[in-house]
């Protein structure tokens, strides 16, 4: 335990050091990162607007709440690994880090936090500033505060957990920019992300709720701004703790078949 | 870490019958042939390795020859753990490599290429301490080997750079050195001195022979250059179309492949008709390099010392390169062909 505490802090620093050289990069993932969520809450605002100030339950300052705190539900667990683990397998990369007696995991979830530690340096005024421009309507209590923290780490462990596995694919499959993109139209529209899930149609609701996308953003959002009934709460926790087991299930298998698979190319 | 008495009578690398082949799509080119690999695909199977058994004891270095495609790297992946093998059994140090296991993996090193143990942004030493806290290297003995290699290597200057700003020799050594830096016991490193100048080559060399020493560390190395096994191996494994060839003395593979000797002759004046005595090499003045089978190398010195006027004359085996060249580019069989058994034999 120790010893993975040192690696940690190791794995830390470089990351840090790596980060700074690349502070042109840097910002232009955070300018995504960040726009993508004040789009839809600018389209979903003026929707509201010309609906005479409301889409169903969703006020404009309603919207700007949500999305304001799903930008940074997203920000803590979004993942590049999809993309990372493709360039690895064909380039040869993880050879050398297949080799070590630690698990490439723990070098990619250093490095994951330590860019997110790093940019939401910048992600939490933007947000402040945001807030003053779209004026939202913040409905937390001290309760679903408290509710929150759980539900956002259960849901960054859950997309970490289902974005590796996903991407263990690459070890089979050469090109995977089609997997990746079904998967992304899939958590845009089944996360909560583009629409908020109770403007969904019913059908459609009732099938992000048994899918693990809802669990990892929407849901957190949902808790922190105290939108669900108790029993949804608990469901929701339970889906959660459920689709991460399975998640972890099927990131071992992959993985171990995924390995063995590996022809590693190149160097 | 768990650790067993060493078995010194055991070797440090066993490896019986070893297997990899791969499976490999394969169209016909055209139109057609991609249109119908839509539904039918085809595939082939490419034996890379194919059934080699050899052992090396510990603290021995060993030289691994073969041309591009002999299955040299794939050996050495499936002994490093990087890759499953399709058949066969290999023990490293008592383990078995592909399980990598984490006792394993602590105690031995592949070096493949030059972009591994860098972080390409960092300053090397910033990547070093990375490497101490993966394998987790005690303070004072990391202090230790990093002197020890910052000597051997000259690292000194370089540690502070960023890896992006070293030059392709500076690298390797880096690379070496970051390889090394946990101490193990068995090195595999896959051309080693690769696109670096002689003097670079040189230095890298007498480096892996300085760390095999002092560590007592099996070393298995496959290498292009010739000078690279000749300086540091005495014995080597050569292997082709994924088996083996030979094992045994860097000598003996002159002895067994080539069935010539080279007669070079310095004469008091030239002298014509020199075809009769062997098969002309090279004639310069009054030196002369002659050709002839190893059978009639006797025979043919004392025809020369008879019939000729003879300032000096020395009997050589062929440059090893040359041997090489010639086992590698026969499509043939080999002249004298080895199988496996008995190549084992020759290492005794």
């Amino acid at each position: 335990m120790i010893d993975l505490v040192h690696l940690y802090r190791a794995q830390f620093k470089t990351t840090i050091a790596e980060q700074f050289q690349y502070r042109g990069a840097l910002v232009i993932w955070l300018l995504g990162l960040i726009l993508e969520p004040v789009i839809y809450l600018s389209v979903w605002s003026a929707v509201a607007r010309s609906q005479g100030g409301a889409v169903d339950s969703f006020t404009a300052a309603d919207f700007a709440a949500y999305y304001l705190i799903a930008m940074m539900v997203d920000h803590a667990g979004f993942t590049w690994v999809m993309w990372e683990m493709e360039f690895w397998i064909r380039q040869g990369n993880l050879s050398p880090l297949l080799v070590r007696p630690v698990h490439p995991i723990h070098r990619y979830i250093a490095n994951n936090l330590t860019f997110k530690l790093l940019t939401f340096v910048v992600v939490l005024p933007v947000v402040l500033v945001l807030a003053l421009v779209f004026r939202p309507n913040f409905t937390i209590t001290a309760a679903s505060a408290l509710a929150f923290a759980p539900a956002l780490i259960l849901a960054m462990a859950l997309r970490f957990a289902l974005e590796w596995t996903i991407a263990t694919a690459a070890f089979w499959v050469t090109r995977v920019n089609a997997i990746n993109q079904l998967y992304f139209v899939a958590f845009l529209f089944l996360s909560g992300f583009a629409v908020p899930l109770p403007l969904l149609p019913g059908p459609v609701q009732a099938v992000a709720q048994w899918l693990p996308f809802y669990r990892f953003l929407g849901f957190p959002v949902d808790v922190l701004l105290g939108r669900l009934p108790t029993d949804q709460l608990l469901i929701g926790f339970g889906a959660q703790v459920a689709w991460l087991v399975v998640a972890l299930w099927l990131l071992n298998a992959t993985w171990a078949r995924g390995v063995r698979q590996y022809s590693a190319v190149g160097a | 870490m768990t650790s067993t008495l060493p078995d010194f009578a055991a070797p440090a690398i066993r490896v019986r019958d070893l297997r990899k082949s791969y499976m490999v799509p394969e169209r016909e080119s055209g139109l057609r042939a991609s249109v119908r690999s839509l539904w039918n695909r085809q595939t082939r199977e490419v034996v890379a390795v194919g059934g080699i058994s050899f052992d090396v004891a510990p603290g021995e270095i060993v030289g691994f020859l073969g041309p591009n495609g002999a299955g040299k790297t794939t050996t050495l992946k499936m002994l490093s753990g990087l890759l499953y093998p399709t058949g066969g059994e290999a023990t490293v140090l008592g383990h078995t490599p592909w399980q990598r296991g984490k006792a394993y993996l602590r105690q031995m090193t592949l070096v493949m290429g030059q972009r591994n143990q860098l972080v390409w942004d960092i300053p090397v030493s910033d990547s070093y301490e990375l490497n101490r806290a993966i394998y987790r290297i005690p303070d004072a003995e990391y202090h230790e080997t990093l002197a020890e290699l910052r000597d051997l290597l000259d690292l000194g200057p370089l540690l502070t750079k960023p890896a992006r700003n070293l030059s392709l020799g500076e690298r390797m050594k880096c690379e070496l050195g970051g390889a090394l830096l946990h101490r193990p016991r068995v090195l595999f490193l896959d051309e080693p001195t690769l696109g670096l100048d002689v003097t670079a080559q040189r230095r890298i060399r007498a480096f892996i022979a300085e760390y095999a020493e002092r560590h007592n560390a099996t070393v298995l190395l496959t290498s292009h250059y010739m000078a690279d096994v000749e300086a540091l191996a005495a014995r080597v494994i050569v292997i082709h179309h994924g088996t083996l060839l030979f094992d045994g003395v860097l000598a003996g593979l002159v002895a067994r492949f080539s069935p010539h000797k080279l007669l070079t002759v310095d004469l008091e004046h030239p002298v014509a008709g020199l075809e009769r005595y062997g098969e002309v090499v090279s004639i310069d003045d009054v030196r002369v390099t002659l050709r002839v089978p190893k059978g009639s190398a006797a025979a043919a010195t004392a025809r020369l010392l008879a019939d000729l006027p003879v300032a000096d004359l020395s009997v050589t085996d062929p440059p090893i390169d040359e041997v090489i060249d010639r086992v590698f580019s026969a499509d043939e069989e080999p002249e004298v062909p080895a199988s496996a058994d008995e190549a084992l034999v020759t290492t005794a």
